[in-house]
């Protein structure tokens, strides 16, 4: 036994579980009617938690050296990954931001593929080829994060759009930031998928900065939902701290969703407590507006106050523990996983183009040979450059 | 057996039967529905297909092409009509970002199995913004496929190929050749196999390498050489992506000279990666340099008498031949 709590008639999840570890059998207990208030919640904290444990400790890797390229941290903002992807199934799509460890923990993925696939290895879900900011798993419907902002409107609106194709009662769900909502893509999309009726949902996530710049400085409204109104879509705005609140009105819209009452929007208002990226030096707020808002709003202390005596102490740090087992397995895993073989930089683009014949195939394989000899640690007749 | 049908037709029958084949397949675009197409390329389909198929959209090319890849990610084979190729500019993070990176970017756990149509081209005075021809763009962007028909037969077996294909594909379709008739095979599993070239017409002086409308034109150079004794090869290279290398270098050591011809921009253009490819890997087989005929490095103006100034037609390339042959340049 894993946690202190009891997820009734579902199987346990374990660190050993390499997959769907999150967010179905939360949406199943959370959909139950038996659930408890406690139980409910101890299932937000222990997503939460995880999400937390998961980005503190690649913050501490990557300043470290083991994670190349860019990453962006989700910590204050746990409440609102966790909250919305307990309402949805496996087979509901989610796409993410760059800013999506949470979501896609929340979804359902691993500790173990997450963290290798930052580490770029082979054993990482996207092997390799995608890291913090490129992270999919299409086996729990996620679409990916996107290194793209307001990239992932089009993909939800037509994730949506296939359901009502394939005439199944799926949903899809879109994250997204204050600073996506300026982008031209936000709104074409609401608009088509309120024109079609479509059974998406938008969870807004305010964390009050687009990048370096506060949200007050982009745009004239408080209130990013008022925009959903333009496109006659109805929207709610909520406590992003309080994973309740946020599971809450998110289950509202799926439900709505589900039977076909078209798209929501949820406005969850929140915080982003790191930088931008990881080694931002935040030159743009006080250190002491960042303590303010945590000191008060840190979503996983809401929610310890929230449960009250229900949650016991020793439960509590239990999560923690778990959580914190659950990382460092994942990263042992990552960092006994070998690295990708640099052929593989060739092939992948194109469906087909590992198969002998295929026309892209060989063009890539020339391309391949001519430049695998001078490639990083794969010399002339290494193993490398076999095929 | 083969029938005589338009090349507008020859799409309309392909969409109709990859359609009956696989419920998964739909379109969506603007006008496409209830007007059937700015060409007649759609005409009839909702009435088989249902509104739901066939989809009348806002003038939202960013959401359209999203929603396709978003679609094509999930279960589906969505074909997008984009109106006027031009317009594939409003929605080219959809295309350069999303479609064409996912399947590599996320580990090879999708594909985009999304068809672009894009009528594209110089015609009656359509003006800077709607007579572009902008392929190049795509080939040089790694996962995309791009085909461009030149007539009744390319336009149904390519575009049939393209819905079938796991990637996502650009059609691109000028618009000229929609009422243009030509012979297509009486067979409802006809595809052209994306990747390969077709010679047109064989001749040992010299070959004309194209595509698309310029096939065409080429094809009328060619019957003016021969006249003058000049027999040319004339090849469709009919994908532009994956690029049939082997048809070129075939080509290559059989006519010793290469003109290569678009209707595109001749700067940047795919003939300069055509050229370069012969140059550097076929230079023994060449009697003379490539030759490259391409539009001016100009926006396509409105006044007829600039328009057809300013790209290349019959007696231009039949005189680059020519001079090729006549070893004048």
């Amino acid at each position: 036994m894993r946690g202190a709590f009891q997820e009734p008639g579902l199987a346990r999840c374990s660190v050993a579980d390499t997959r769907d570890a999150g967010g179905c059998w939360l949406a199943k207990l959370l959909g139950s009617p038996d659930a408890t208030r406690r139980e409910r919640g101890l299932a937000l904290l222990r997503t939460m938690i995880r999400i937390r444990v998961l980005e503190e400790g690649l913050e501490k890797h990557f300043l470290g050296g083991d994670i190349p390229g860019f990453a962006h941290l989700s910590i204050g903002q746990e409440a609102v990954a966790a909250g919305a992807c307990a309402q949805l199934r496996r087979d509901d799509s989610i796409a993410s931001t760059h800013r999506g460890h949470g979501h896609t923990l929340a979804k359902g993925t691993a500790m173990r593929p997450m963290v290798a696939e930052l580490f770029a290895r082979s054993t990482g879900v996207c092997r390799g080829k995608g890291g913090s900011m490129h992270i999919a798993d299409f086996s729990m419907g996620m679409l990916g994060a996107n290194g793209v902002v307001a990239g992932g409107f089009g993909l939800v609106a037509g994730a949506a759009l296939s359901a009502v194709q394939r005439k199944t009662d799926q949903v899809a769900l879109c994250f997204f930031g204050d600073g996506a909502t300026n982008r031209g893509p936000f709104h074409e999309n609401l608009n088509l998928c309120a024109v079609w009726n479509l059974p998406a949902i938008f969870v807004l996530e305010n964390n009050r900065y687009a990048s370096t710049t506060s949200t007050a400085e982009t745009m004239k409204i408080a209130d990013v939902a008022l925009r959903a109104a333009g496109y006659g879509i109805p929207s709610r705005i909520v406590d992003g701290f309080d994973a309740f609140e946020v599971a809450d009105a998110v289950g509202e819209a799926v439900q709505r969703a589900r039977s076909g009452g078209g798209p929501t929007f949820v406005e969850c208002k929140t915080y982003r407590a790191r930088g931008h990226f990881i080694g931002d030096p935040e030159r743009y707020r006080e250190k002491s507006e960042v303590h303010g808002v945590m000191s008060v709003s840190d979503p996983i202390a809401r929610m310890q106050l929230s449960l009250g005596e229900a949650l016991e102490p020793a439960e509590f740090e239990q999560l923690w523990q778990a959580a914190r087992e659950e990382f460092a397995d994942a990263v042992a895993f990552a960092k006994s996983s070998p690295a990708p073989d640099a052929s593989d930089a060739f092939f992948g683009a194109f469906s087909g183009d590992r198969e002998e014949g295929n026309p892209v195939r060989r063009i890539e394989a020339r391309e391949r040979d001519a430049m695998l000899p001078f490639a990083p640690n794969v010399g002339p007749g290494s193993q490398g450059s076999g095929h | 057996m083969a029938r005589t049908i338009s090349f507008s037709d020859a799409t309309l029958e392909a969409m109709q039967e990859e359609m009956r084949r696989d419920p998964t397949v739909f379109l969506m675009g603007e006008d496409i529905a209830k007007q059937g197409g700015i060409f007649g390329q759609f005409k009839g389909l909702p009435q088989e297909f249902g509104f739901d198929r066939v989809r009348d959209t806002p003038i939202s090319e960013a959401a359209l092409v999203g929603a396709g890849v978003g679609a094509a990610l999930t279960g589906c084979r969505p074909v997008v009509d984009m109106h006027f190729a031009d317009f594939i500019t409003c929605a080219m993070d959809e295309v350069v970002n999303q479609a064409a990176k996912l399947r590599y970017m996320f580990g090879e756990q999708c594909a985009v199995p999304m068809t672009l149509r894009a009528p594209d081209g110089i015609t009656k005075s359509a003006g800077s913004q709607h007579s572009q021809s902008l392929e190049a763009w795509f080939v040089h962007t790694p996962g995309l496929e791009v085909v461009i028909p030149a007539d009744a037969e390319d336009a149904k077996g390519l575009l049939k190929a393209a819905i079938r294909s796991d990637n996502p594909t650009l059609y691109f379709e000028h618009k000229v050749l929609f009422p243009q008739k030509g012979a297509v095979p009486d067979d409802d599993d006809f595809v052209v196999p994306i990747g390969r070239a077709k010679t047109m017409r064989e001749g040992g002086d010299v070959a004309i390498v194209t595509y698309g409308i310029t096939v065409g034109r080429a094809l009328d150079a060619a019957a003016q050489l021969e006249a003058e004794g000049i027999e040319a090869t004339v090849i469709n290279l009919r994908t532009l992506w994956p690029l049939d290398y082997d048809a070129l270098a075939n080509v290559a050591a059989r006519t010793h000279r290469v003109v290569v011809v678009h209707e595109a921009v001749k700067i940047g253009g795919i003939g300069g990666e055509i050229a370069a490819f012969l140059g550097e890997h076929c230079f023994d087989d060449l009697d003379a340099p490539v030759v490259r005929l391409g539009a001016a490095h100009v926006p396509v103006p409105f006044a007829p008498i600039l328009q057809e100034a300013m790209y290349p037609k019959a007696p231009m390339i039949a005189d680059a031949a020519r001079k090729l042959v006549r070893r004048e340049l």
